[in-house]
C-alpha cells in the first residue's frame, strides 16, 4: 500500500511539473526572431490553416499570441535585472531592428547670403575668446597656495611637471629636462631620443680645457679661428667710399683756398681758422693759455 | 693657470691682427716646437711646452710670471697688448713707423710721436691702424696706433701728433713693479 501510494505521489508530482514547464516552454519548429530591445518577436511558422478553420479562430489566435509572448519574455528575462523601489526591472539591449524615421529627411536651407560669399572667399568660423590670461593671477594663486602649503608644513613640487591643466611647450620641455636629471646619478646615463635637443638654461657651467693636454688640438682649434678671422672681410661700402674721397677732394679745394686768401686780410683768415675742421687745437689752446695769464 | 677659452682666443687674436696680420699663424704654428698662449692672474702667457710643464710644478698663487706675457685680459674682458709682447711684433709687424733720433726719447718717456719727430713711415698706413714704433737704426721702441693716414701725415703740421702712444721700452724702466 505505502509503496503504492508513494508511486502515486511521484507520478502526481511529475505531472504537476510537467505542467508547470508547460506553462512555460513552448515549442517552435524554427525558432522566433527575437529583438528584446524593442520588445520585438517575429513568427517565421506556418499557421496550420486546417486548425485554424477547425478550432475557433479568437482562440487558436490568443493561444498563438500567449505562445509568442511567453517566448518573448523568456528572452527578456535572459537579460540582467536590478530592482528599482520594490519593482524588478530589465535593463533591455540597445535595439537590432532599424526602424524607419517618422517624418522626411529635413531639406537642407538655403544658404544665407554670407555663407555664399564665405564659401566663395573660402573664410572658416573660427572660435575666438574674450578672455586674456592673467599671468599676475596665476602667479598670485600659486604664492597664496604655497604660503598655506608652508604654513600647515606641507610638502610643495618645486619645479617640474606640476599637475596643470594645458602646459606650454617650454614648460612641458623644462619639465624634461628636471625629470632627466632626476635619477640617483644625476642624469648622467640618461640616453636622448634621436633627435631630441640639448636642455636649454641647463646652467652650464664653466669648464676649462686641461692646462697640459692635447696640444695639437689646441694649435689646430686657433689655426681654425684664425681662419675664421682671415675670411671676414671688411665690407667696402661704395657710397660711403665716394663720400669720403668727395670730401676730401673738398678738404683740399678748402685748404687752399684759405692758404690764398690768408695773405690778403687778416680778419678772414683769423675767421677762418676757427671755422676750421683740421688742427683746432693749437690755434685754439695758445690764446686760452695767453689769456689765464 | 689655464689655456684660453675660445672667446678669449679670438679677442686677443683680433688684437694681435692688428698690428701684424695674419703672421699670427707664425706665431702658433712654430715648427721650433710647440708653443701656447696660457691665462695666468688675468695675464695671457705665450710659453713653449717645454716650460709649461715645468711651471706646473709651482703652485698657482705663488707663480708670478711664466713665459712671455703678451698683454692682460680687463675687467670689461678687452685685451690690452703690454710692451713685453713687443718681442714677438717686431719681426712681423705689417706697418711700421721710424722715428728721428732727435724724438726718441720722447717716445720712451711716454709721449706720443709727433710729425716733426716722424722719420718714416710704411706706405698705404690708414688711420687707427696698429704700428711698431722703430728707431732709425731699426730698433723696435715700442708699439702705436697711427692717428693719420700716410697721406695725411705728409700735409699735417709739425706739432700734430701722428702716432698715439701704447706701449714702449721705457716702460721697462718707469712700471718696473708692475710689468710681469
Amino acid at each position: 500500500m505505502a509503496a503504492c501510494s508513494i508511486e502515486d505521489v511521484l507520478a502526481k508530482v511529475e505531472q504537476e511539473e510537467a505542467e508547470k514547464l508547460k506553462s512555460i516552454t513552448v515549442h517552435k519548429e524554427l525558432d522566433l526572431e527575437l529583438d528584446a530591445g524593442n520588445l520585438l518577436a517575429v513568427d517565421k511558422n506556418r499557421v496550420d490553416e486546417r486548425e485554424f478553420k477547425r478550432a475557433k479562430k479568437d482562440e487558436f489566435l490568443r493561444a498563438l499570441a500567449r505562445d509568442n509572448t511567453q517566448l518573448l519574455l523568456n528572452e527578456v528575462w535572459k537579460h540582467p535585472t536590478e530592482r528599482v523601489e520594490d519593482v524588478i526591472v530589465v535593463k533591455l539591449p540597445e535595439p537590432s531592428t532599424p526602424l524607419p524615421r517618422e517624418k522626411p529627411v529635413p531639406k537642407p536651407k538655403p544658404p544665407t547670403k554670407w555663407e555664399q560669399f564665405a564659401k566663395l572667399k573660402g573664410i572658416q568660423k573660427k572660435k575666438k575668446t574674450n578672455l586674456v590670461w592673467d599671468e599676475r593671477v596665476a602667479k598670485n594663486e600659486f604664492n597664496r597656495l604655497r604660503n598655506i602649503a608652508r604654513s600647515q608644513k606641507l610638502k610643495v613640487p618645486g619645479v617640474g611637471l606640476a599637475p596643470a591643466g594645458r602646459q606650454s611647450r617650454s614648460e612641458l620641455a623644462q619639465a624634461v629636462g628636471v625629470a632627466k636629471v632626476s635619477t640617483a646619478s644625476v642624469g648622467k646615463f640618461q640616453d636622448r631620443l634621436p633627435k631630441e635637443k640639448a636642455p636649454k638654461n641647463a646652467g652650464k657651467k664653466r669648464k676649462f680645457q686641461p692646462n697640459i693636454g692635447d696640444f695639437a688640438g689646441e694649435k689646430q682649434k686657433q689655426l681654425d679661428i684664425l681662419k675664421v678671422l682671415g675670411s671676414k672681410k671688411p665690407r667696402l661700402d661704395i657710397t660711403r667710399a665716394v663720400n669720403k674721397q668727395m670730401r676730401e677732394e673738398d678738404m683740399e679745394a678748402g685748404a687752399k683756398a684759405r692758404k690764398g686768401s690768408g695773405k690778403k686780410g687778416r680778419s678772414s683768415h683769423m675767421s677762418g681758422k676757427g671755422k676750421g675742421r683740421k688742427g683746432p687745437k693749437g690755434p685754439k689752446g695758445k690764446p686760452r693759455k695767453q689769456g689765464k695769464r | 693657470m689655464r689655456p684660453l677659452t675660445d672667446d678669449e682666443t679670438k679677442t686677443m687674436f683680433e688684437k694681435l691682427s692688428k698690428y701684424i696680420g695674419e703672421n699670427i699663424k707664425l706665431l702658433v704654428d712654430r715648427p721650433d716646437g710647440t708653443y701656447c698662449f696660457r691665462l695666468h692672474n688675468e695675464r695671457v702667457y705665450y710659453i713653449s711646452e717645454k716650460i709649461l710643464k715645468l711651471a706646473t710644478n709651482i703652485c698657482r698663487n705663488k707663480l708670478v710670471s711664466v713665459g712671455t706675457c703678451f698683454g692682460k685680459f680687463t675687467k670689461t674682458h678687452k685685451f690690452r697688448l703690454h710692451v713685453t709682447a713687443l718681442d714677438f711684433l717686431a719681426p712681423y709687424a705689417k706697418f711700421k713707423v721710424w722715428v728721428k733720433p732727435g724724438a726718441e726719447q720722447s717716445f720712451l718717456y711716454g709721449n706720443h710721436v709727433l710729425k716733426s719727430g716722424l722719420g718714416r713711415i710704411t706706405e698705404n698706413t690708414s688711420q687707427y691702424q696698429g704700428v711698431v714704433v722703430y728707431s732709425m737704426a731699426d730698433v723696435p721702441l715700442g708699439f702705436g696706433v697711427a692717428a693719420k693716414t700716410t697721406q695725411e701725415c705728409r700735409k699735417v703740421d709739425p706739432m700734430s701728433i701722428v702716432v698715439f702712444h701704447q706701449a714702449d721700452i721705457g716702460e721697462y724702466i718707469r712700471s718696473e713693479d708692475t710689468l710681469t
